[in-house]
């Protein structure tokens, strides 16, 4: 006789009162694949956890967010920003889709140069440049944000009898009217740091102002900030022209768009209170339209969005290690991935869904990593299936700054993987080993093991 | 070991406490498990009617009896001892 198929006993109390008008679905379904490929194969091959990218996905949302900006605007350019992920095979999808590269840093520099780049297609962020960073930016003919004075007087020193002005730009940071201020990037506007700055650099002579840059904040929930940036950066290129006789090549917008991620403490998911790409590129094309510059002399529009290309295209795949009670009753979930690896668990509300069939009723648990440490909570309460030791799941939205920010930390990196657009896998980043993580270690003779 | 003699359970899950108030939904399982033991078997008894006739093993039942004691301690239904 067949025998009857077995579920986990579970009661759950119910509670009398109003009505939650959400319902209690909690919406969580199975996800068995991804793109066309079985969890469990993708798991069997590549072991757990394993992080996987869909190019599918990634060229999906850069065509999106490029075709909102380019049917609104007739001279639009985006540039990969290298910190959101800088896996080399991610950037090249970014670069083949036209991308160019937005550094900060002379490592990811070198990075983008590694990567083919063109140096006059690598912006150069950041606050912290070396002589020798600024040196090599300058020979590519690179363009060079410069984020403070000292900066300025360092390139100002470099361009000394040089027969090519270097191309630069003067970050600008502002209020937007969204608090805090980021006032840490750039020349202040308002205080007219900003306006100093630029007048220096095109009164120098030795520099070429091609643009201006803002980098207002990032995760940006509100489209009207930035319109504000765009009219604020728009007053300067104008000013430039009008009292310095001087055209701003391009206007860069910077990033901060955000990925439909739930941020912590938000009450509703991010799916339904993130502005679209769309909202985002009508405020900022239209200010730029209709500030009053002449069609010949319209800047280019330079953006340099991360998170919202890739954080969709990005997931993580684990195995639940064991289950416990929590002294208040509360049920815990241990699975093989720690935030050391999944460091936007900090941050957002992750959604995570068993990557098998499941009973219907779920459980309120709180999900931990296998550190030995108390910060290690993937999700503090998430309504799910009870999981079973073995069992997968799938963490999703995690393409953005896990595969940067990660630590070696008591686990060693896993693998990365992306899955092409003809459905073929491939491994782009193997998983670390302890001779990788020891091999800039030395031991002092007196200390060897004997 | 022994659910609260008041308790009133249905076949299909639904659990009330009379001196408490409190109500509980159940899985198939937890009516299953809950019926039995008010039926008044040992808990060698219902382990073994459960392993005869559902598709489980002997470790994956006796984590979960592990868990299923400390919710019925949780929701206050066992009887406390002495």
């Amino acid at each position: 006789m067949e025998k009857l198929q077995y579920e986990k006993p579970y009661i759950k109390k119910l509670h009398a009162g109003v009505m939650n008008k959400f319902g209690t679905r909690t919406g969580v379904q199975p996800v068995k694949n991804i793109d066309g490929i079985s969890v469990k194969s993708l798991i069997e091959t590549y072991g757990s956890p394993v992080f996987v990218l869909s190019e599918r996905q990634i060229r999906k949302n850069y065509r999106s967010a490029y075709r909102a900006f380019s049917t609104r605007y007739p001279k639009v350019q985006f540039a990969w920003s290298y910190k959101t992920n800088y896996l080399n095979a991610i950037c090249q999808v970014f670069h083949q889709e036209g991308s160019w590269a937005e550094v900060v840093s002379g490592f990811e520099y070198r990075k983008a140069l590694g990567n083919g780049v063109p140096g006059n297609k690598i912006i150069f962020n950041g606050p912290g440049k070396t002589n020798d960073e600024l040196q090599m930016a300058i020979e590519n003919d690179s363009l060079i944000h410069i984020d403070h004075f000292e900066e300025l007087n360092q390139l100002l020193t470099l361009s000394n009898n040089l027969a090519n002005k270097p191309r630069v730009a003067i970050r600008v940071n502002m209020d937007t009217g969204v608090y805090p201020l980021w006032d840490r990037f750039g020349f202040n506007y308002e205080n007219g740091e900003a306006w100093t700055a630029l007048t220096k650099v095109v009164n120098s002579g030795k520099l070429q102002l091609a643009g201006l840059h803002c980098h207002i904040g990032t995760y940006m929930l509100t489209t009207a900030a930035y319109g504000i940036a765009a009219t604020k950066l728009c007053d300067l290129a104008i000013r430039c022209q009008t009292q310095c006789n001087h055209k701003i090549e391009y206007i860069d917008m910077g990033g901060g768009f955000p990925s439909t991620n739930t941020l912590k403490g938000a009450y509703l998911p991010g799916n339904d209170t993130v502005p679209s790409i769309d909202d985002f590129a009508e405020v900022i094309t239209s200010t730029l339209l209709n500030y009053g510059f002449a069609n010949t002399d319209l800047p280019s529009l330079i953006l340099e969005s991360g998170r919202v290309l890739i954080d969709d295209a990005g997931y993580l795949l684990g195995t639940v290690i064991a289950n416990k009670r929590l002294s208040s009753g509360k049920r815990a979930t241990i699975v093989d991935f720690g935030v050391n690896i999944l460091f936007t668990s900090f941050w957002y509300e992750h959604q995570i869904s068993p990557a098998q069939d499941f009973v219907p009723h779920s459980e309120n648990m709180v999900i931990y990593g296998p550190l030995c440490m108390n910060i290690d909570v993937i999700r503090e309460s998430i309504n799910l299936p009870p999981l079973s030791p073995g069992d997968q799941v799938v963490v999703h939205k995690v393409g953005a700054y896990n595969m940067t920010q990660w630590m070696q930390f008591i686990t060693l990196r896993p693998t990365v993987v992306l899955i092409d657009e003809q459905q073929r896998t491939h491994v782009i980043r193997t998983s670390e080993t302890l001779q990788y993580t020891e091999e800039p270690e030395f031991v002092p003779t007196h200390l060897k093991a004997k | 070991m022994k659910i609260k003699s008041n308790i009133a359970t249905s076949e299909n899950g639904f659990i009330f406490n009379p001196a408490t108030g409190d109500s509980f939904s159940g899985n198939a399982m937890a009516a299953t498990l809950l019926l039995a033991m008010k039926s008044g078997k040992t808990e060698a008894e219902i382990k073994k009617n459960i392993l005869a006739l559902y598709d489980v093993n002997t470790n994956q039942l006796e984590r979960d009896w592990e868990d299923w004691m400390i919710q019925l301690k949780e929701a206050n239904l066992l009887e406390t001892e002495g």
